[in-house]
């Protein structure tokens, strides 16, 4: 299971580097996308992988910890979800925004010679 | 207990700025006057917090200088805490009035074109203050996260293609410095089980060695966050092309932005890795980069034309400097190092501001500007028409001040005698020539040799510049300034000088802020036993 998951993460967040190095905005935006979705997860993972343990303490019993899910990396990464999302929505405006001004899609704002 | 009774006073510079923020969101266009004046009183607001908080911390002897604000009143390892010691209320010190003569500054023209300028400039000092006051490292990331926001809005502020063209560049840097940020906390808290910095100190103190390497790759990648934000050589490729192409009173903000790197840097090292089993790592690289940058600064500097991205180099070596004397680890040298880090902000700040008035001396239409204010309706008339001075009759007010300005900025920057720069530069110098009991190492004499170059490459740069600009320019026309616009300038360069004649005393406080962060004990013993208040039922109950 680690194993998958682990896989899983690397391998988009790899994808989110090599779109991140592309000449045209829109693969940037995209690999700025796909990176964060594997930190959100790898954020998410670091509370480990466990099965069926409660996220909530039962009423009118007495706590252990052992028993229950981690619930920091739950709130953590939902704090960066919803950053992520309002700076990358920032960032597709900035990048509609260059488009329009400078007529190309390249990152550099100019089209490179051949 | 000095600090029980105005505790909330600790949370004021960040409920300051969010509030007014909040409040001038609303309105779009006009009432410039009122927004102003509300933007203003804020940030006057902060500066006399800061003031206090400074007052406060210097004086507690009793309470070691620390205060500690616990946020929603859960105790410290659970809830965020905010803690205020005195290098916290010198950076908070030195952002209001930052921001104060940026916000000056930007009164006649550029707060009045676009319409969003003053909340954006209020969230960024929440931000930054923010960076200055919290003790947790996610927390961190949020404010690191509001005042990066801000920034990206506020680069852009006067859209133009070339402003476009590097914010595109600075916001996609800054995201992936994010994404680093995050690896690096969950990684930090998947080893320890922590985000308070105290609680994390005491645990990696503790934490045997064997075991630590997990923990060290995960400070590695958080560090790394900090260093593109401290733009340090192979990650601050990013900061000329961006301090060049934005408007003057935010640049003179970015200035302060790279120093939140370095502050972050400063605490969180000293915190977390000078005592204890881990003692020592990391700081040979923070050397080591720090002196790479200065290299890449002077480069830089030297082969540039443009003021802005001089400005900018000039920026880049300071801030290697700054990286290099945290990595040095000696405490008499950081002292020096933090004189070197209010000065050469107030300078670069000063100077970038002073770009723009001196172009106005090539281009005195400022046509870009103009046809911009237009489409804004910005009424320009100015109250003072300065009259048309006849030539060749002595020198013009307006560039007789432009002209000492100029000269007293590359002063500072370059690290001549008589003004600031060349006290902190001494100071730094004294420090690694009179080393703690032992030899001098040879990184000191390279840091001192490189130290010593750059300053003489700042005076090529600047020299050349000024020489080009003021006596071999073809057509000099005496710009027009505004008073508003000069006396933010000239307060920046008089805090200088100030500076150099308030020397020993500024000194003897950086020395006791420097012997407080060298002491992490303190602030694990003080943040971790501060008493959370007591609630309204157990209160209620003594009735």
């Amino acid at each position: 299971m680690n194993l998958v998951i682990a896989m899983a993460i690397g391998i988009v967040f790899g994808s989110g580097i090599w779109l991140l190095l592309r000449p045209r905005s829109f693969q940037v935006l995209t690999g700025l996308m796909l990176m964060s979705y594997a930190v959100n997860l790898f954020i998410f993972i670091m509370g480990r992988v466990w099965l069926d343990k409660a996220p909530f303490t039962p009423a009118g019993k007495a706590i252990d910890p052992a028993q229950l899910a981690d619930p920091l990396p739950q709130a953590l990464v939902l704090t960066a979800i919803v950053i992520g999302f309002a700076t990358t929505a920032l960032y597709l405006v900035v990048m509609i925004g260059a488009r329009g001004l400078t007529g190309t899609d390249h990152v550099d704002g100019e089209e490179p010679e051949v | 207990m000095s600090f029980s009774l105005s505790q909330h006073l600790l949370i004021l510079p960040i409920l300051l700025p969010l509030i007014c923020g909040a409040l001038l969101a609303p309105f779009t266009q006009g009432a410039h006057r009122m927004k102003f004046g509300l933007a203003y009183a804020s940030v006057l607001g902060q500066l006399a917090v800061a003031l206090m908080l400074m007052l406060r911390t210097d004086s507690g002897a009793g309470n070691t200088g620390i205060g500690v604000y616990l946020a929603a009143n859960w105790s410290a390892p659970f809830g965020i805490a905010l803690m205020a010691d005195r290098l916290s209320a010198l950076m908070l010190l030195l952002t209001s009035v930052l921001a104060l003569a940026a916000l000056h500054y930007a009164m006649q023209r550029w707060s009045r074109i676009g319409v969003h300028f003053h909340p954006l400039f209020q969230f960024l000092l929440m931000g930054i203050n923010g960076a200055f006051l919290t003790h947790d490292l996610f927390n961190l990331f949020v404010f690191f996260e509001v005042m990066l926001a801000a920034s990206y809005g506020l680069v852009l502020h006067g859209y133009n293609a070339e402003r476009l063209r590097a914010s595109m560049q600075y916001i996609a840097v800054n995201l992936a410095a994010a994404l680093l940020f995050l690896l690096g906390t969950s990684l930090i808290y998947a080893t320890t089980g922590t985000l308070n910095m105290a609680d994390l100190a005491a645990r990696i103190g503790a934490m045997p060695l064997e075991n630590s390497g997990l923990l060290k790759l995960g400070v590695t990648v958080l560090v790394l966050a900090f260093l593109v934000k401290g733009a340090m050589w192979p990650l601050g490729f990013w900061l000329p092309t961006t301090y060049a192409a934005a408007s003057p009173p935010v640049a003179a903000m970015l200035v302060l932005m790279t120093k939140v790197g370095a502050y972050v840097i400063l605490r969180l090292w000293l915190l977390l890795f000078s005592d204890g089993t881990n003692a020592g790592f990391g700081f040979d690289a923070l050397l080591w980069g720090g002196m790479a940058t200065i290299v890449f600064g002077a480069a830089g500097m030297l082969s540039t034309d443009s003021a802005g991205r001089m400005a900018g180099y000039s920026a880049t070596i300071s801030s290697g400097t700054l990286l290099a004397v945290i990595g040095y680890g000696q405490p008499s040298l950081v002292t020096a190092g933090l004189y070197y880090l209010i000065g050469s902000t107030l300078a670069v700040a000063a100077f970038l501001l002073l770009i723009e008035l001196i172009d106005r001396i090539r281009s005195p239409s400022a046509a870009m500007l103009a046809l911009t204010m237009e489409a804004w309706a910005v009424d320009d008339s100015e109250p003072d028409d300065s009259p048309n001075e006849p030539r060749g009759r002595g020198v013009p007010a307006a560039m007789a001040f432009l002209s000492v300005a100029f000269a007293a900025c590359a002063l500072m920057i370059a690290g001549l005698p008589p003004l600031s720069g060349f006290v902190a530069k001494f100071g730094m110098f004294h420090a690694l020539l009179n080393p703690e009991g032992e030899v001098i190492r040879r990184a000191g004499w390279v840091l001192m040799a490189l130290v010593f170059v750059s300053g003489l490459i700042a005076i090529i740069s600047m020299l050349r510049f000024g020489v080009r600009t003021f006596w071999a320019a073809q057509v000099v026309t005496p710009p027009r300034l505004h008073l508003s616009e000069v006396a933010p300038v000239t307060l920046l360069l008089l805090l200088s000088v100030a500076m150099t004649v308030q020397a020993r005393p500024l000194f003897d406080y950086l020395g006791r802020a420097s012997a407080d962060i060298h002491r992490p004990a303190n602030y694990i013993e003080r943040v971790l036993h501060e008493p959370a208040v007591p609630g309204p039922a157990a209160q209620g109950a003594t009735p």
